[in-house]
């Protein structure tokens, strides 16, 4: 594992020989590597090849069938998601999953959840310390807002914002639970260049901030871009793993992935064209 | 819990002060206070209904069983133990909460159709329990001469009296509420009824919740029960059956899922139904239910609070605009 990364002192997410089984198919099988801390990683592959299992098995919304995950120093599978969350782990998903009939500063103000405490008591009696708490929290979910460039959408019904901001509105959901750790599922799908353009600097930014970024994407330009790591997946299995240049440069990469180059360069395409067609 | 919600808080409280002196004069329906003094009972009811299902999204048709535990516990504490009905009350509910908690751990990993019948399932046992137990709730045939409340050593006897008792009651519960929907937890509890992966994600541990506002609403349940106990003097299994849960949420329906205002409406509305306009029926009532169940459900999904209008329509236009030229 450690050779894996030479290059990093302490990696901030460790896989090891993670596993993944659904009835008799390995969705993931023997995956081992390791996220160096403050990075953007880059987790690529096919189609089915297991990025968005990879996620959830990390955010806890499947439980591995077999290997390790650990997350700054502890042991985090078979954790339930809420724990992982308040521990530090964020994510986006790939079909847009936000509380559509609650505000976009509603949806931020949820993110806050795993860090504030007020129960069905405290809030029911408002208790002192309730109302500061609710202050904070909805300064917090302005400033999260503010920083992903939503805050003039703040009022509006989340449901009715176009895809391209709801994609952004996710990621500031996520953001707002501080995770040291943000897993963002394909945040281009649907978005145009434009848009796309804006969401890499968005991404570089959370960098800035000190926030781990793992993303699956399907767009080459954006992943080349901005990504410090990739790593590609092929059938659950790691095929190569390395800077954007030496995936570039990685034959067997090539072979597997970019080898089938007219299919390849058309999926981004067809990833947009079914997002949009479901909203 | 916000600004809107105090005004119409006040205009329903102003409303709800001042109906027994509009229908004092009117003989026809003076007794439409008696009516009202059930409808307050039924709120508490349905309002905690309405939290469980409007916002968290949860279907549960055990709130007659619930309303049940809470009056046969003032029943049999007070009138079979000499316990002080004030006492009796606080017991109820915690017994009805301890027991929706039991029923709510296992049950509410159930979703849909298999949570309403899982609830359904328990309520009917609850009501055999009622049935059965003799000794203790003198079966079908129930109990009669519960003792009545009584405030600094007078009884209230006057449905006036019971009124504004019942009332005050209600408004605390509403205000509790509101609290509690303003804040992380209200918006915790929409957060699973809109996207529950989503929540979970987030850090909200959706089961805790789940499990907490079942407890809640369990818990207003049997307050309500309590009271219906002081104030009808006997309870009797048939008035805490499977009817009576869907009657409860065919009450929140009506109103309006998503708004306790609704749920309120709804109340006052049904209990006039049922109490008043439809005694003609009969045993044929549950087809006119069945009949406002399936209107409701196709023509005014969100109930009758969805028929005022919310919002000013220009403030949407401005996004409209915007997703035009973003895609």
């Amino acid at each position: 594992m450690k050779a894996a990364c030479p290059d990093t002192n302490v990696p901030i997410l460790e896989v090891c020989d993670l596993g993944m089984r659904f009835g008799g198919i390995a969705a993931l099988h023997g995956i081992c590597y390791s996220v160096p801390r403050g990075i953007i990683q880059a987790v690529i592959g096919p189609n089915g090849a297991g990025k968005t299992t990879l996620f959830n098995c990390i955010s806890g919304m499947f439980k591995p069938s077999a290997g390790r995950i650990v997350f700054v120093g502890r042991e985090i599978n078979g954790w339930a998601p809420h724990r992982i969350a308040e521990f530090g782990i964020s994510r986006t998903f790939q079909h847009v999953a936000l509380f559509k009939k609650m505000t976009v500063l509603e949806n931020v103000m949820l993110g806050r959840h795993p860090r504030t405490r007020c129960g069905f008591l405290e809030t029911g009696f408002r208790l002192p310390g309730m109302r500061s708490e609710e202050r904070q929290i909805r300064k917090k979910g302005l400033e999260y807002l503010d920083f992903v460039g939503l805050a003039d959408c703040a009022g509006l019904d989340a449901g009715t914002l176009p895809l391209g901001k709801q994609k952004i509105l996710e990621i500031a959901r996520a953001l707002a639970t501080e995770p040291r750790l943000v897993l963002l599922d394909e945040p281009a799908g649907g978005l145009n260049m434009k848009e796309t353009e804006e969401l890499g600097e968005l991404i570089g930014a959370i960098r800035r901030l000190g926030t781990t970024v793992m993303l699956v994407e399907h767009d080459m330009n954006l992943i080349m871009d901005i990504s410090d790591r990739i790593l590609v997946l092929h059938f659950g299995k790691v095929l190569a793993s390395g800077s954007s240049a030496e995936i570039k440069e990685n034959s067997a990469v090539i072979e597997a992935y970019l080898g089938i180059e007219e299919t390849c360069a058309d999926l981004p395409e067809r990833v947009k064209g079914r997002d949009n067609a479901g909203y | 819990m916000g600004k809107k919600n105090w005004l119409i808080m006040l205009g329903v409280a102003v409303f709800i002060g001042a109906f027994p002196w509009l229908v004092a004069p009117f003989k026809a329906v003076s007794h439409y206070t008696d009516v009202m003094v059930f409808a307050g009972i039924f709120s508490l009811v349905s309002v905690g209904l309405s939290l469980l299902m409007g916002y968290a999204g949860q279907i549960s048709l055990a709130q007659a069983a619930f309303f049940g535990i809470g009056a046969y516990t003032s029943a049999i504490l007070t009138s079979k133990l000499g316990i002080n009905p004030w006492l009796a009350i606080p017991v109820g509910a915690s017994v009805s909460g301890a027991v929706a908690w039991f029923v709510g751990v296992p049950a509410l990993r159930l979703k849909g159709h298999y949570l309403a019948m899982a609830t359904l399932g328990f309520g009917v046992i609850v009501n055999i329990v009622l049935g059965e137990e003799v000794k203790w709730t003198g079966g079908p045939s129930g109990m009669a001469d519960i003792p009545a409340l009584r405030i600094a050593g007078h009884k209230i006897v006057s449905e006036t009296a019971w009124y504004y008792l019942v009332w005050s009651v209600v408004f605390l519960a509403l205000i509790f509420c509101f609290h509690i929907l303003h804040s992380r937890v209200g918006r915790a509890l929409r957060a699973i009824h809109e996207e529950e992966k989503a929540a979970e994600s987030m850090g909200v541990p959706t089961a805790r919740y789940k499990v907490s506002i079942f407890v809640l609403s369990a818990v207003l349940a049997a307050i309500a029960g309590s009271f219906y106990a002081h104030y009808v003097t006997c309870v009797n299994p048939s008035s805490f059956n499977l009817m009576w849960s869907i009657r409860f949420m065919l009450m929140v329906m009506v109103g309006g899922m998503q708004s306790l205002w609704g749920a309120l409406v709804g109340t006052i509305l049904m209990t006039f139904v049922g109490n008043e306009w439809l005694q003609v029926f009969a045993e044929f009532e549950i087809l006119v239910y069945g009949t406002i169940l399936l209107l409701v459900a196709l023509f005014v999904p969100g109930g009758i609070v969805s028929l005022i209008p919310r919002r000013i329509p220009g403030r949407r236009q401005k996004v409209s605009a915007s997703e035009g030229a973003g895609s």
